[in-house]
C-alpha cells in the first residue's frame, strides 16, 4: 500500500509540471499528458482508500491526516467530474498542486491511534466527514475557479492583456463553473451539519451546542446559502458572486482547522 | 552541355512600391492567361507563374539566362501596361536561387504580408498555380518549387502561432467579447449611429449569430436602412437608455460632441438585467461613452484607444510566431537546393553509376559464396562481365542526358530518370 500512497504524490507532482508547462508553453501533448498523469493518481488514490476500508473495515476520515488524505481525492474527483462539462485545462495547474500537497501534508502528518466507536456512531462520523469532505472538495475548486475569474476579470477591466487574458477561458464560463461547484457543494455542506448534528446526539446528548467549531459551521453555511439565494433570486454573478465564493471558503478552512486543532 | 534552369523572381509589393505603382502594374485574372501565353513563346523562359494581389505583383520564372530573363520581363510589363519602365523600375526587385526559393515560401506563409500571418494570401497563391498549370507554363522546378511552398505555408500555420491573435478594431471587439460572453450566440447587440468600423464589428457580431439586433440612428431612416442590412430593428434615438436593459453588447459610433451615455443612464439598469455583463464598445471620436462607466461592476467599457492597443499587443504577438516562421522556411529552403542541386545532369549520371555499381558489388559477393568451387580467374573473368554490362546499359541514357537540345524538358528527364532509380536521398522525396 505504500507503494501505492508514494506512486499517488508522484502522479499527482508530475501532473502538477505537466499543467504548469501546458499554461506556460499551450502544448496540447503536454496537456494530455499532465491529464493522463493525474486520472493514474486518481485511480491509485482510490485504490490506496479501497485496499485501506478491505484490510481494516475502515474508511480513512479519522484525524487530520486521513481528511486530508481524503479530501485531495475528494478534489481530484470533483475536478475530473467538471472537466466532462467545463474542459477548464488551465484550472488543472492549480487542482494538481492542491492535491498533491494536501496528499504530501497527510503523510507528514503523525497518525494518532483509532478510536474504535461503536457501530451504529462511526457509521454516522463517517458519513457526517465524508459529505463534508465532498462538499469541501467543491467549494475548493470554486475558490480556485473565483480566483482564476477575479484575475480575468480584471484584464479585462483594466485593459491589460496579457499572460492571463490569453490562457483563461470567457468570465462568462468561469462563473457558470463556479455556480455548478456552488449548487454540487451545498447540498453536501447541509447534509455535513446534518449529520454532526446527529452524530452529536448520540455522543453528546445534544443537537446543538454553541462551541466555535458550531458556530463558524453556522457562519460557513449561512455565508454559501446568501450566495445561492443571490445567485437564484437576483441574478447575482460575476466579480461579486466570485468574491463571495471565495471569502465562503476561507471561513470554510477556518471552520475545518478549528474542527481538528482548536 | 545545356545548363539547367534557374529560379528567379521579379517583382514589387506594399514594401517596396506606393499604391500609385502596385495598382498601375496590377494585372486582372483576365490578364493571367494573356501574360503567361505571351511568355510562354519567349525562348528565356522555360517556366512561369503570376501573381498578381493588391499587396503584390510578382513574376516566378524558371530561366536559363536570368539577367536576359529579368530585362524581358521589365520590357513585358512596360509593354502590356502601356507606362515607361522607369516609372515601376525602383521598386522592383530580383531575386534568384535560394533567395528566390525562400521569398516564395515567406510569401505563401504570410510572412511578407502586410497583415503578417493573413490567411487570404495562401488561396491566392494557389489559384495563381491553378492557372499558370492549366496554362502549362509550369514545369519539374516549379511544380515542385509550388508545392513545397503549400506545405510550408501549412506547416508555418500550424507549428506557430501566426493567425492566432486579432489584428483588425472589428475583431477585436469580437475576441473581447468572446472572452466575456463564451459564445456569442444569441446575445442582442445595440448599434448607436453608424459608419464603417462599427458596421464591420456589428457583421462579425451577427456571423458569430449574436441577434438580436437594435439599431438607433438620429435620422430614423438611415437606422432603418442599417437594420435591414443585419436583418435587425430600428428603434428611435431617445430610445437607447431603455434597450440597455436588453442589450449585451453596444456599439457607439455617432458623430455627437458630448457623451451619448453618461454613469447616471446606469442606475437600476444592471438590477433590472440580473447583473448580466454589459459591454460597450465606443468606436467614436469625441467618444460616445463615459470612461466612467467601466466602473460599474460587470460593465465593460472599450474605447478606440483601448481596440488599438489590443491590437498593438497581437501584433508584437504575431511577429514573434514570425520569427520562428522564418526559421521553418529556411529549412525548407536548404531542403529544396538539395533536390534541386540533383536535378543536373552530371550527379545524376554519377549517382546512377553508384546505384548500379553498389548492385553489382552486392550481387557478385552473393554469387562468389556459394560458388566456392570457381578459380581466381573465373571470378575475374565474371567480374568483368558484369562491369561491362553495367557500361553498356548506361551508355544510352547517358548520351541521352548529355545531349544538347530538349531545352526545358532537361529537368523533366533528369526528374524521371531519378525517380525510376530511386535516387533521391529518403527524406528529399515528393510528398
Amino acid at each position: 500500500m505504500s507503494l501505492l500512497f508514494a506512486l499517488t504524490i508522484a502522479c499527482y507532482i508530475a501532473s502538477s509540471l505537466g499543467y504548469h508547462g501546458y499554461v506556460l508553453f499551450q502544448k496540447r501533448p503536454v496537456y494530455r499528458v499532465a491529464s493522463i498523469l493525474l486520472w493514474m493518481g486518481f485511480l491509485s488514490h482510490t485504490g490506496v482508500i479501497l485496499l485501506q476500508y478491505f484490510e481494516v473495515r475502515h474508511i480513512p476520515v479519522q484525524g487530520l491526516h486521513e481528511t486530508l488524505f481524503t479530501f485531495g481525492w475528494a478534489v481530484v474527483g470533483v475536478f475530473l467530474i467538471l472537466q466532462i462539462k467545463f474542459h477548464l485545462m488551465v484550472l488543472g495547474a492549480l487542482v494538481a498542486p492542491l492535491a498533491a500537497l494536501s496528499v504530501i501534508i497527510a503523510s507528514i502528518l503523525p497518525i494518532p491511534p483509532v478510536e474504535v466507536d461503536p457501530l451504529l456512531k462511526s457509521l454516522w462520523r463517517t458519513f457526517h466527514i465524508g459529505t463534508l469532505i465532498l462538499g469541501n472538495a467543491a467549494f475548493a475548486i470554486a475558490f480556485l475557479v473565483g480566483i482564476l475569474y477575479l484575475i480575468q476579470e480584471k484584464a479585462i477591466k483594466d485593459k491589460k492583456r496579457g499572460f492571463f487574458f490569453r490562457r483563461l477561458p470567457s468570465l462568462k464560463l468561469l462563473d457558470s463553473m463556479g455556480y455548478s461547484c456552488l449548487i454540487a457543494g451545498f447540498p453536501m455542506l447541509t447534509l455535513g451539519i446534518i449529520t454532526g448534528a446527529i452524530y452529536a446526539q448520540m455522543v453528546l446528548g445534544r443537537f446543538w451546542s454553541w462551541g466555535h467549531k458550531e458556530i463558524f459551521a453556522g457562519i460557513t453555511w449561512l455565508v454559501f446559502a446568501a450566495l445561492l439565494h443571490e445567485r437564484l433570486a437576483v441574478g447575482w454573478q460575476g466579480r461579486r458572486a466570485a468574491i463571495m465564493t471565495i471569502v465562503g471558503f476561507v471561513i470554510l478552512v477556518f471552520t475545518f482547522f478549528l474542527r481538528f486543532l482548536g | 552541355m545545356v545548363e539547367k534552369s534557374e529560379i528567379v523572381v521579379i517583382g514589387l509589393n506594399h514594401q517596396t512600391a506606393p499604391v500609385e505603382v502596385r495598382e498601375r502594374l496590377a494585372f486582372s485574372s483576365e490578364d493571367n492567361p494573356k501574360v503567361l501565353q505571351t511568355m510562354r513563346q519567349n525562348p528565356y523562359v522555360d517556366e512561369v507563374v503570376l501573381f498578381s494581389t493588391c499587396n503584390r505583383v510578382e513574376l516566378l520564372v524558371a530561366t536559363k539566362d536570368i539577367s536576359k530573363a529579368v530585362e524581358m520581363v521589365k520590357d513585358f510589363f512596360a509593354d502590356f501596361k502601356k507606362t515607361p519602365r522607369q516609372s515601376f523600375e525602383q521598386a522592383l526587385y530580383v531575386y534568384d536561387g535560394d533567395e528566390a526559393v525562400r521569398h516564395i515560401f515567406r510569401v505563401a506563409a504570410s510572412l511578407d504580408s502586410m497583415v503578417v500571418g493573413e490567411p487570404q494570401i495562401l488561396g491566392q497563391i494557389k489559384e495563381s498555380y491553378q492557372e499558370a498549370s492549366s496554362n502549362r507554363t509550369c514545369g519539374v522546378i516549379l511544380n515542385r518549387l509550388m508545392h513545397r511552398s503549400f506545405s510550408v505555408a501549412k506547416r508555418v500555420r500550424t507549428e506557430t502561432g501566426i493567425g492566432d491573435h486579432a489584428v483588425s478594431i472589428s475583431y477585436a471587439a469580437v475576441e473581447l467579447g468572446r472572452k466575456i460572453f463564451g459564445q456569442l450566440e444569441g446575445k442582442a447587440v445595440l448599434l448607436i449611429g453608424a459608419g464603417e468600423m462599427a458596421e464591420l464589428a456589428v457583421e462579425h457580431l451577427v456571423t458569430n449569430r449574436a441577434r438580436p439586433i437594435f439599431v438607433a440612428n438620429r435620422t430614423f431612416e438611415r437606422g432603418l436602412e442599417i437594420a435591414e442590412k443585419f436583418k435587425g430593428t430600428a428603434i428611435r434615438f431617445e430610445e437607447v437608455h431603455d434597450y440597455l436593459k436588453q442589450a449585451d453588447i453596444v456599439i457607439s459610433s455617432t458623430g455627437a460632441p458630448h457623451y451619448i451615455l453618461v454613469r447616471g443612464d446606469f442606475k437600476g439598469v444592471m438590477r433590472a438585467r440580473k447583473n448580466r455583463p454589459l459591454f460597450l464598445i465606443d468606436i467614436a471620436v469625441p467618444r460616445d461613452i463615459e470612461p466612467e462607466i467601466n466602473r460599474i461592476t460587470n460593465v465593460y467599457v472599450y474605447d478606440i484607444d483601448d481596440l488599438k492597443n489590443a491590437i498593438q499587443e497581437n501584433i508584437e504577438e504575431r511577429r514573434k510566431e514570425a520569427r520562428r516562421g522564418e526559421r521553418l522556411v529556411d529549412e525548407a529552403v536548404v531542403q529544396f537546393r538539395r533536390w534541386f542541386e540533383c536535378l543536373d545532369v552530371v550527379p545524376t549520371i554519377v549517382a546512377l553509376r553508384e546505384k548500379l555499381e553498389e548492385i553489382r558489388q552486392a550481387e557478385i559477393k552473393k554469387t562468389f559464396a556459394s560458388l566456392t568451387s570457381a578459380s581466381e580467374e573465373d571470378r575475374a573473368a565474371v567480374d568483368r562481365l558484369t562491369v561491362s554490362l553495367i557500361k553498356k546499359i548506361l551508355h544510352d541514357p547517358t548520351l541521352f542526358l548529355k545531349q544538347r537540345g530538349h531545352k526545358d524538358k532537361k529537368s523533366l528527364y533528369v526528374d524521371i530518370i531519378r525517380r525510376l532509380f530511386d535516387l533521391d536521398e529518403p527524406n528529399n522525396r515528393e510528398p
